[in-house]
Formats: structure tokens, C-alpha cells, sequence
């Protein structure tokens, strides 16, 4: 930034051409994209280059689109996720501002636009690539045809546009046949025929999403023909069956994904005949599938044996269908069994012997699974990268110390509720790489054990450290010590935790994600630091923080920028932090729930304030204090209204059993 | 044949002329077939109109009659020159020699009965004795193997002028005739008829109910030439509006039903059972092997006319109708609902106006499908072809836009005042309509000054124009009816008003 400035200074800068001014520009982008602002608010000159650099952007209001748009000729990526409200005027300013520049565009969370905008701008931006209309649940067939007249269309999200009808679909499929990338998730009034439509019409299909959609088989016979496809998701298809898939004959050699999971009708035989000429197929996911994965089963993956990846959540498996899949696919690079309770030790270990390319390994609530396991798994997976094994209960505590010696690699660990130790924490802290440690739950962990981590593991971003109560702020100041680049933590309900564990974090200043609900001890002063040296502050959560009040609200407010939610249920707070708030710019979502100090008329000028609100968690209480006319306006503005009536509803808590164990085990 | 008609004008009137010409021509007609054996129905064309006409009005004395006409029909049908069908004709002429025995027992026992009516009686018997022994003479004649061939050289003037001359002469109450010759059959004896006769021999009166596009249906039937015989019907029997009449006061009817409905009121001889039963009901199932009939349209030129090269054949007198209504003549049915379809047989235009309206399922070349896969068959197989959006889609939101700019103007310009009316439109469905009017009322003020004071945007999310009546999103699982009531209530509709999003996932108030 200082380089930069000097140079204009000494008027050097007419003498680099544009190509070096932007390389320059790239580079402050790549390092913190705010910089680019202040570069731009230097003079006149450097205004009008960035302007000229800038190609993609993300406005938080539709009402500036207009201004937005002419300082940025050269946008070609616009995303439109934080404006709620986009109207046909917008699209139509966007259409003529942008026109042929615009490649892609995001409309996923926004809506009140109708078929008129999307003419306009289908008709407008000849070049558009991209759009994602994911959520536009009033779209209809009409707003679809509209989609269709952007003929150089690519990639097309129609997620969850439920009234769209084969009609639509087919006015799409006609439409842009160039089409590379469609995702038609949850449109369920999309069956056979517009899917198989949409297969014979765009034949340069490589993604294909149909998951939850009513069809059947009988469109798979359309979509198995094109050359290119080579991704294919079907979740939750309840109607896809083998008797569908009988004459399915196919030779569909560029598939490489696909997903059959949660269809519920789809057996074994349904599925040899789908797979029979994926013979390039290298990730299949066949989670919660109904049928269970016997020694039969796994024959049906013979024809697949390039398998890279599987995955078989929720799945009922047997020791044997293991030991085929082992046998049949050695290549297997990436292996999810989470929440398959049947996995026993014995299926696991004859599977990972045969896996030693093994990167990841995701064993979730496991419960069966014992030390041997996992020693198995260190052993013979020396490359793996991934190891998630939440809940896995009996696996014992000297087994974990294997893991660190063996599996150098890893860089995601997941060890929530688990016995790991301090030894253990020691055996992973040599896993140079990590950047992601789940030790939430883990009661036999100690300061040591983190201190272990703060000083091996230099690259952790993520530490979830939730409900570990052995931790105090010595154990949280060596890991901010030692992990500068920690992104995401979470400390709640540490109850030791006080303001000296945020003073200490507040060094790492690429913090995002600050979670310490339950920590009593924390107080406004320790929010303040942490608010003032990070920056990128988005996600906070000081539920249950009683000494969390205006002050800590009002530092927060005037420093961090881009906090996008936050939740402030049972603090201190009063109307002033509240409204506060308003000021950030990019708040999407508040709760507030049982905070005393707060008045009807303090929230709902805090709602009011917060233009880009999308979602608020209030005291049920609340809603008959607020004028429904208030609620209307912000509905209409697109924020969503959650109310909590805590007297009436015990808080679900999916860890409660925990807790009684808690209470059990001091 | 004028004089016949003439004479059969002298004696019926002008409603049953008709009748009688077709009576003569019917033994004309028998004389061609059974003997000239050829396809080349020149001087005059087969009437089958007539047999059926003939029946039906036979039926309203007696429902045997029927059987007589089958007779008549299996007679006539000695062309084919195998032995089976030899063998039918001989069976038939046995028949036949029954029948003539039983009537001369009928004119030898009738002796002692009234005078006048004895001598009608035998007039009758008379002429249904000419017929028998007629029919006797062509069957035998078919049965001679070389004739065929040696007449088809000079059919006409060799057996035109005699049934011709001796039906004019011999046949001046042709159907008085028919009713008692077959009252004394029906009496004396009950004739045996093979089912596959009274298969082919169809009851006029299913065929019409039943058979409408027959003459497509039979496409397919490669009868050999010869295996049948042939028919024509005139333009004018075709197209005539009746072919049932009445033979006393000669009204007309569609359907041999509703003339046995309308004999009752002619006498109570017509009251019976056995004169108001469906004829060809009781024909017993017999071995006689009939030939199968076909059927010629008159329009020279088309394919069913039996001149034609590909010439294939009519299956049935109804076939012939609609055949010749749709292929030959005017359309002048028109479709109430579409005003553009139109039909020349009213049958179709019931079915189509059935189904009009219906075919909902519309292409952008314009054309309609009644059904879904029919249009995406389409489409798919045509390049640059795409469904058409219903109309009602694209109006609905103009509507739509057009009543958000009005309610925009009223929110704009007006005060509470217009809040009160989107209150009254929104709430017509509101059943705590007054609670809500309050609530409204004080709420609108609130509402106002919310967005004076507070709201930065330029505000114009709140609509009064009460647009409740416009679909809402149906699958918004969180929003509760209750929200909608609300909403409706206040004339603010997220949709049209103010935008909320899809993810709306609470309830209000």
C-alpha cells in the first residue's frame, strides 16, 4: 500500500502499463481484499484503476446497484447473496449497466424479482455464463422461459424453485443449449420428462444435479447417454428403482461422480445395472442407502474397481461387504463409514489392510469400534490426511498416541467425545500440518496437552475446544502463542475460561469464527480486544456471557466491519449495544433472546437498522410487543423471524446426555 | 325403375316412397348379386340402406322379420365359389323350400278366415311366395360353377327387366308381405342362424353406438376380393337424416328403438314382448356359414369406392356414414368452446368438445397435445421447438405488476385511507375481521411513522392493494396459514408487495 502510494508520488506510474498496475492490484487483493478500498480512496487515479480491476463484486445493497455499476464497468461476477430484495428494476439496471461484460450471476438468496428482470437480463448480458436462482421458490414456468433466453448459459442452479414444471424446464432445455452445469435439486415439480428433456436437447451436460426430484428410472436412460457427463447426483430419488433400471444399458465412460444416496428403492440390483458402464467412476456415494452392504453388495462395485472415493453413511454393513470393498477397490483414496453403527473392528481392519493410499477416513459414531481399530488404521494408512471419528467411545487413550507417530500427514482431526489424553494431544502435535482439531468433549485433555498443540501445530485454523472443561486461559494462550493463523475457535462452556484467554487470541488477527458461549467469566473488556485486533471478526457467538454488555457492544460495532451474526442471547446488553449494531454494515443474523435490558422499541430500531438482516432469534415475548406492520416490513425486506419462548421449550441440547455424564464424572 | 317408384308413390305417399323403391330395389338387387356375380353393380347400386330399412320397419310388426332379411341377405350371398359356400346355399335353399311349404300350409289353412281380410292376407302371402321362389331361382343359379364367369359377359339386360317388371307387379305391399311371411316363420319355423350371421349381420343399433371409426379400424382386414360382396348406397340414403320409419303415419327415426317406442302408440299388437324386444336377440346359433359383407362409398374417385385401384372396402352401413360425412361433405359442426375445429359428423363433435380445452399441453409452433409426454416428444424430436407457457402464467404476473404500481400510487399519494381499503379487500376471508381491523388501523399509523422515521430505503414494500388473491407460495412449509391471514389482513403480500424471501421461516403477531 505505502510502496504504492510512493510511487505516485514520484509520478512514476503513468510509465506501467495497465497489465503491471493490476498484477500489483491482484497481489493486495490476494493478501487482504479490504486493502483494495484503501487503495482506491487514494486519489482519483488509483479510484478510477481499481475500478478498472475490479470484476467480480458483492453488494450489500440492491439500491445502490445503479452507482455500484457504473464506477465498475468490467464486472463480471456479481453476486447478489447479500441483497434480500432484488427487483425487476435492479435486474434491469444490472442488465443494462453490465450487459454483455456480466458472466455470472448469484441470485440464491434474493428475491421480488419476476420474469421481467430475468428477460431483461438474460436478454441484455448476451454473454452470462453462470446464474444461480437457488430459492426462488415463487419462480414459475414463465420466469424459467425468461431464464431461457440466455442462450450462452452454462451453469443453471434452480434449487428449490418448486413451482418450476417440466414446462420450464423444457423452455430451459430448448433454450440454452450450452449448458454444462444443472443443478435442479428440490424442484420437485420437475419429473421424467423435463429431466430427460433437458438430457437429449443440452448435450454438453457434465453436471447434472435431480436429487429429490420426483422421477423415475426412465429419464436415466436419456441422461446415461450423454458423452460428457460426469457428474450425476441423485439423492433422495425415491422414485428411481431397480425395476427402472432394468434395461438400463449404458456405456457412460466420462462419469466420474455419482451420488445415489438416501435412494431409498435402490438395491443392489438397481445399482449393478447403474454402475455397469460407469467404468471410469471414481467417487460414489451410496450414504443411507437401504440395503445392506453385504459380501453381494459390494460385488456390484466389480465393474467400478477405479473407485477413488465412497462413501456409506448411515449404511448397515457387514464385515464381510467391507472386506470385498477392500479387495475390489484398492485404490480407494477416500472411505466414509460415519454413523454406520455395524461397523465392527474386525470389518474395518481387513479394509484399511488393503488401503494404504488412504487419504481420508471419516468413522463417525462408530460406537463399536475399539483401539484396534484405529492402531489398524495408523498403521496401515500412512498418508492419510483426514481422520474424523467423533464418538468413537472405546477406542482407548494409549491409541491415539499411535496416530500422531504414524500419520504425519494429517491435517483434519476430529476427536470429539473421545478419551484422547495429553499424551495423545502430545503424539499429534508432531503432525506438523494440522489445521483442523476437533477435541470437543474431550474431559481427559489439559492445558498441557494444548500446549503440546500451540507449540507443534503452527498452522492450526480450526480448534473446537467445546465443553472441554479441562481448559484454562494458560492452555488457550499457548495455542494463540504458537497458532497465529487460527481462524476458528471455539471455547464454549470452558468454564474457566476468563478475558485473559481473549486477550491472548486477540493476537491471532485472521480470527473469524469466536465461539464462548457459557463462559461466565468473559466480560466486555476481553471482547473489546478481541475486537479491535481482529478484523475479519464474522461469527460471534457470547450466549450465556452474563457480563457481556453495552460497552464490549459498542467497540465491537465501531471495529468490526464484517461480523455477520451474532448471538447475544442471556448478556447484559441493553438497547444502546443493540442498536449499535446497526452500524456494521454486513450483520445478517441476531439473536436475542432473554436479555433483560433490552425494550420492544431498542430492538425494533435495531432491526430497523440493520438493512441486510436476514434472520433474528428473539424472545417470543416480543412478538406481540413489536408492530406486526414492523414485522411485515422486515419479512419484506427478507429477514426471517425466529421466536424462542424458553419457559415453554427446554432448550434441545443434542449433547444433554453429555451432560448428565458431565455431572456424573467431576 | 321410375314406374316402380312412381306406383310406390300411388301407394304410400311420399314418406314411405322411398321404402318402397328401396324394397324394389332390394329384389333388383338380389337378382344382380346372386346372379351376375361380378363387381360391376352398374345399373344399380347394392342397397344395403334398404335391407336395414327394410328390417326395421318389418320389426315394428314383427321382430322375426329380421331374420327374414337375413334370409334374404344369405341368398343373395352365393358369389364365392367354394364348396362351403355351395353348402350354405343348398342349406339355404332348403330353407326356403320350408318356408314355401309352411306357406302355402298358411294360404290353405287361411281359407276359413275373413273375407277381406283373408284376401290381403293372400295378396301378401302371394308376393312373399314370389320372393321365396325369386331367391331360390338366384341361389340356384350361383350354385351352376361355369355361370359366374359366362355372365359377367351380359349381366344387365339379361335379368335387369324381369325382378324389375315382375317386383312392380308382383310386390305392391312389399312389407305387409315381409310381416307375414315372417309371422308364419316365426310360427312355424324357428330358422336356425349361424352366429358368425349374426355377427356380421350387425345390429344397427350397437354399430351406432358403438362403431364410429370403424372404417379405420378396419384398415387392416386384407379380405381377398370375392370374399365378400359388396354394397353401395346412394349419396341421398346415406345422408338421410332417418333410417327408421314408421309405417303407418311414417315418421322417421334414428334409431330402431326409438321406433318400437313410438309403435306402442299405434295399437296394442305392438305392446308385446316379443314386438318391443331388441331383434336379433333370440337368433339361434346355427352352422350356416354366411358371406361377409362390404361396403362401397358412392364418390367416384376415392379409395373406398369400389372403382378405386386400391379399393378398400366399408365395414358397415355406419362406416359408410361417417366415412362419407367426413370425407365428402361439409364440415358444419363447429366446436362451441374453440370456434376453430370443426366436423361434419356430430359424434366427433362431441368428443372433441369432451376433450376441447383440455389439450392444455402447448407447443410454440402452435401445436397442442392433450397430454405431457406427447408434447415433450415432440419438442424433443423437433429442433427450436419449446414449450409454450400457459397464457394465464404471464397475465397473472402482468396483473400482478401492474396492480403493485396502482397499490405503490395509493400508498404513495393517500394516507390511512387506503390501508383501509387494502384492509377490506385483504380481509374478506379474515374471520376475526373486527379484532383485525383494529389491530390494523392502529397498527397502519405506527407503521407510517416507522418508515418516515427509520426506514433508509426508499420504501415501497407495503402495498394496501389487498392481493391476497394471488398465489402464494404453496410450499413454504414454515409460513403458517395463520401468518397468511395476517398478512392478507393487512393487504401486504410478500410476494407482490414486498419480497420476502424463501426462507421466510417464522410466524408473526
Amino acid at each position: 500500500m505505502k510502496k504504492a502510494k510512493q510511487i505516485h508520488i514520484s509520478k512514476p506510474f503513468d510509465l506501467l502499463s495497465e497489465e503491471l498496475v493490476f498484477i500489483i492490484l491482484d497481489l493486495i487483493a490476494h493478501n487482504n481484499p479490504s486493502d483494495l478500498k484503501s487503495f482506491s480512496l487514494t486519489c482519483k487515479w488509483f479510484y478510477q484503476f481499481e475500478a478498472r480491476h475490479r470484476n467480480s463484486l458483492r453488494p450489500f445493497r440492491a439500491e445502490y446497484l445503479p452507482r455500484i455499476l457504473s464506477r465498475y464497468r468490467n464486472t463480471a461476477d456479481l453476486d447478489l447473496t447479500y441483497c434480500s430484495r432484488v427487483t425487476d428494476y435492479a435486474l434491469s439496471v444490472v442488465g443494462c449497466l453490465c450487459g454483455p461484460t456480466l458472466h455470472s450471476v448469484d441470485l440464491s438468496r434474493s428475491s421480488s424479482f419476476s420474469a421481467a428482470g430475468l428477460l431483461r437480463l438474460a436478454v441484455k448480458c448476451v454473454n452470462l455464463v453462470e446464474i444461480d436462482l437457488t430459492n426462488a421458490t415463487e419462480m414459475r414456468d414463465a420466469d424459467a422461459a425468461a431464464v431461457a433466453e440466455a442462450r450462452s448459459l452454462e451453469r443453471l442452479k434452480l434449487g428449490r424453485c418448486k413451482l418450476v414444471t417440466d414446462m420450464g424446464i423444457g423452455c430451459i432445455a430448448v433454450g440454452c443449449r450450452k449448458l454444462k452445469m444443472v443443478s435442479l435439486k428440490w424442484c420437485v415439480g420437475v419429473g421424467d420428462l423435463g429431466v430427460a428433456l433437458l438430457a437429449v436437447k443440452c448435450k454438453q451436460i457434465r453436471s447434472l444435479d435431480i436429487s429429490y426430484l420426483p422421477i423415475t428410472g426412465k429419464c436415466l436412460h436419456d441422461i446415461l447417454k450423454l458423452e460428457h457427463l460426469e457428474e450425476l447426483i441423485l439423492q433422495g430419488c425415491f422414485g428411481v428403482d431397480d425395476d427402472s433400471l432394468k434395461s438400463l444399458r449404458h456405456d457412460c465412460k466420462s462419469l466420474k461422480k455419482l451420488n445415489a444416496s438416501s435412494c431409498q428403492n435402490l438395491t443392489q440390483r438397481g445399482l449393478t445395472s447403474l454402475l455397469s458402464g460407469a467404468r471410469c467412476l471414481q467417487r460414489l456415494d451410496l450414504a443411507h442407502c437401504s440395503s445392506v452392504i453385504s459380501l453381494d453388495f459390494a460385488s456390484s462395485l466389480s465393474k467400478v474397481s477405479a473407485l477413488e472415493s465412497i462413501r456409506l453413511d448411515g449404511c448397515s454393513v457387514t464385515a464381510d461387504g467391507l472386506k470385498a470393498i477392500g479387495t475390489l477397490c484398492s485404490s480407494l483414496k477416500e472411505l466414509s463409514l460415519s454413523k454406520c453403527v455395524s461397523v465392527t473392528d474386525e470389518g474395518l481392519c481387513s479394509l484399511v489392510m488393503k488401503l494404504k493410499d488412504l487419504r481420508k477416513l471419516d468413522i463417525t459414531c462408530c460406537r463399536k469400534l475399539s483401539g484396534v481399530s484405529v492402531i489398524r488404521i495408523a498403521s496401515s494408512c500412512p498418508k492419510l490426511v483426514s481422520l474424523k471419528m467423533e464418538s468413537c467411545s472405546l477406542v482407548s487413550r494409549e491409541a491415539f498416541w499411535l496416530i500422531g507417530q504414524k500419520c504425519r500427514l494429517l491435517e483434519e482431526l476430529d476427536l470429539t467425545d473421545n478419551e484422547i489424553d495429553d499424551e495423545g494431544l502430545k503424539s499429534i502435535s508432531s503432525c506438523l500440518s494440522l489445521s483442523s482439531l476437533k477435541l470437543g468433549i474431550c474431559l481427559n485433555i489439559t492445558d498441557k496437552g494444548l500446549s503440546y498443540i500451540g507449540i507443534g501445530c503452527s498452522n492450526l485454523r480450526e480448534l473446537d475446544l467445546y465443553r472441554s472443561v479441562g481448559i484454562t486461559d494458560i492452555g488457550i494462550s499457548w495455542i494463540a502463542q504458537g497458532c497465529l493463523t487460527l481462524e476458528t475457535i471455539n471455547i464454549s462452556y470452558c468454564k474457566d475460561i476468563t478475558d485473559k484467554s481473549l486477550l491472548s487470541l486477540s493476537r491471532c488477527s485472521l480470527l473469524q469464527t469466536f465461539e464462548s458461549r457459557g463462559c461466565p467469566n468473559i466480560t466486555s473488556q476481553g471482547l473489546a480486544a478481541i475486537a479491535v485486533l481482529c478484523k475479519g471478526l464474522t461469527k460471534l457467538d457470547l450466549k450465556k456471557c452474563p457480563h457481556i454488555n453495552d460497552s464490549g457492544l459498542l467497540t465491537l460495532a465501531h471495529f468490526s466491519q464484517s461480523l455477520k451474526q451474532i448471538n447475544l442471547s442471556e448478556t447484559a446488553v441493553s438497547d444502546v449495544g443493540l442498536v449499535s449494531l446497526a452500524n456494521i454494515g454486513c450483520m445478517q443474523s441476531i439473536a436475542v433472546v432473554n436479555s433483560s435490558g433490552l425494550s420492544p422499541s431498542g430492538v425494533a430500531a435495531a432491526l430497523l437498522g440493520c438493512g441486510g438482516l436476514r434472520k433474528a432469534k428473539l424472545h417470543a415475548s416480543l412478538r406481540s410487543l413489536l408492530p406486526p406492520s414492523l414485522i411485515h416490513h422486515l419479512e419484506a425486506r427478507g429477514c426471517a423471524f425466529l421466536w424462542k419462548d424458553n419457559t415453554l421449550q427446554a432448550e434441545l441440547d443434542p449433547k444433554s446426555w453429555k451432560l448428565q455424564l458431565e455431572d456424573v464424572v467431576p | 325403375m321410375e314406374t316402380e317408384d312412381d306406383l310406390c308413390q300411388s301407394n304410400w305417399g311420399r314418406s314411405s316412397s322411398k321404402l318402397g323403391n328401396q324394397t324394389f330395389t332390394r329384389a333388383n338387387q338380389k337378382w344382380e348379386d346372386a346372379s351376375i356375380l361380378d363387381y360391376e353393380m352398374d345399373m344399380e347400386p347394392p342397397s344395403l340402406q334398404v335391407f336395414q330399412q327394410m328390417k326395421s320397419s318389418g320389426q315394428d310388426n314383427n321382430n322375426n322379420n329380421t331374420q327374414v332379411n337375413a334370409d334374404f341377405l344369405q341368398g343373395v350371398r352365393a358369389q364365392a365359389w367354394d364348396p362351403r359356400t355351395m353348402l350354405s346355399n343348398l342349406s339355404f335353399m332348403e330353407q326356403k323350400i320350408h318356408q314355401l311349404q309352411d306357406l302355402v300350409h298358411l294360404i290353405v289353412g287361411g281359407r276359413n278366415g275373413e273375407l277381406a281380410a283373408q284376401q290381403q292376407q293372400q295378396e301378401l302371402i302371394t308376393t312373399d311366395l314370389t320372393s321365396i321362389i325369386i331367391q331360390l331361382i338366384s341361389t340356384a343359379g350361383s350354385l351352376l360353377p361355369s355361370v359366374k364367369h359366362n355372365m359377367s359377359t351380359a349381366p344387365g339386360p339379361l335379368f335387369t327387366g324381369q325382378p324389375g317388371g315382375s317386383s312392380s307387379a308382383m310386390f305392391p305391399y312389399p312389407r305387409e308381405a315381409n310381416n307375414v311371411a315372417s309371422q308364419t316363420q316365426s310360427i312355424d319355423l324357428p330358422k336356425p342362424q349361424p352366429p358368425l350371421a349374426a355377427a356380421l349381420v350387425a345390429d344397427v343399433e350397437r354399430e351406432e353406438h358403438e362403431m364410429k371409426d370403424e372404417d379405420d379400424a378396419e384398415e387392416g382386414e386384407n379380405l381377398p376380393p370375392g370374399s365378400y360382396e359388396i354394397l353401395q348406397l346412394e349419396k341421398e340414403e346415406i345422408l338421410a337424416p332417418h333410417t327408421h320409419f314408421c309405417t303407418i303415419c311414417g315418421k322417421g327415426f334414428k334409431r330402431d328403438a326409438n321406433l318400437r317406442m313410438h309403435m306402442r302408440g299405434h295399437g296394442d299388437e305392438y305392446k308385446t314382448p316379443a314386438a318391443l324386444a331388441k331383434p336379433n336377440k333370440e337368433s339361434l346359433p346355427g352352422s350356416e356359414p354366411v358371406l361377409i359383407k362390404r361396403y362401397s362409398c358412392p364418390f367416384p374417385g376415392c379409395k373406398r369406392n369400389k372403382e378405386h385401384k386400391k379399393f378398400q372396402p366399408l365395414k358397415t352401413i355406419l362406416c359408410v356414414k361417417n366415412h362419407y360425412k367426413r370425407t365428402h361433405c361439409d364440415k358444419s359442426f363447429t366446436c362451441s368452446r374453440c370456434h376453430t375445429k370443426k366436423f361434419s359428423v356430430i359424434a366427433d363433435l362431441k368428443t372433441h368438445e369432451k376433450h376441447c380445452g383440455k389439450n392444455k399441453w402447448l407447443c410454440s409452433c402452435g401445436t397442442t397435445f392433450s397430454r405431457k409426454d406427447k408434447l415433450f416428444g415432440h419438442i424433443a424430436l423437433f429442433q427450436g421447438h419449446t414449450p409454450a407457457i400457459l397464457v394465464e402464467d404471464t397475465k397473472l404476473s402482468a396483473v400482478a405488476s401492474t396492480q403493485r404500481e396502482n397499490a405503490n400510487n395509493n400508498n404513495n399519494n393517500s394516507n390511512s385511507d387506503a390501508g383501509m381499503v387494502g384492509f377490506d379487500l385483504g380481509s374478506a376471508s379474515n374471520l376475526n375481521q373486527e379484532t383485525a381491523l383494529q389491530q390494523h388501523s392502529e397498527f397502519m399509523e405506527e407503521k407510517i411513522s416507522f418508515e418516515e422515521s427509520f426506514s433508509p430505503l426508499s420504501f415501497d414494500t407495503c402495498n394496501f392493494g389487498g392481493f391476497h388473491e394471488f398465489p402464494r407460495p404453496m410450499f413454504d412449509d414454515s409460513e403458517t396459514s395463520f401468518q397468511m391471514l395476517i398478512s392478507s389482513a393487512c393487504g401486504f403480500s410478500p410476494r407482490n408487495g414486498g419480497g420476502t424471501g424463501g426462507s421466510v421461516s417464522n410466524t408473526s403477531l
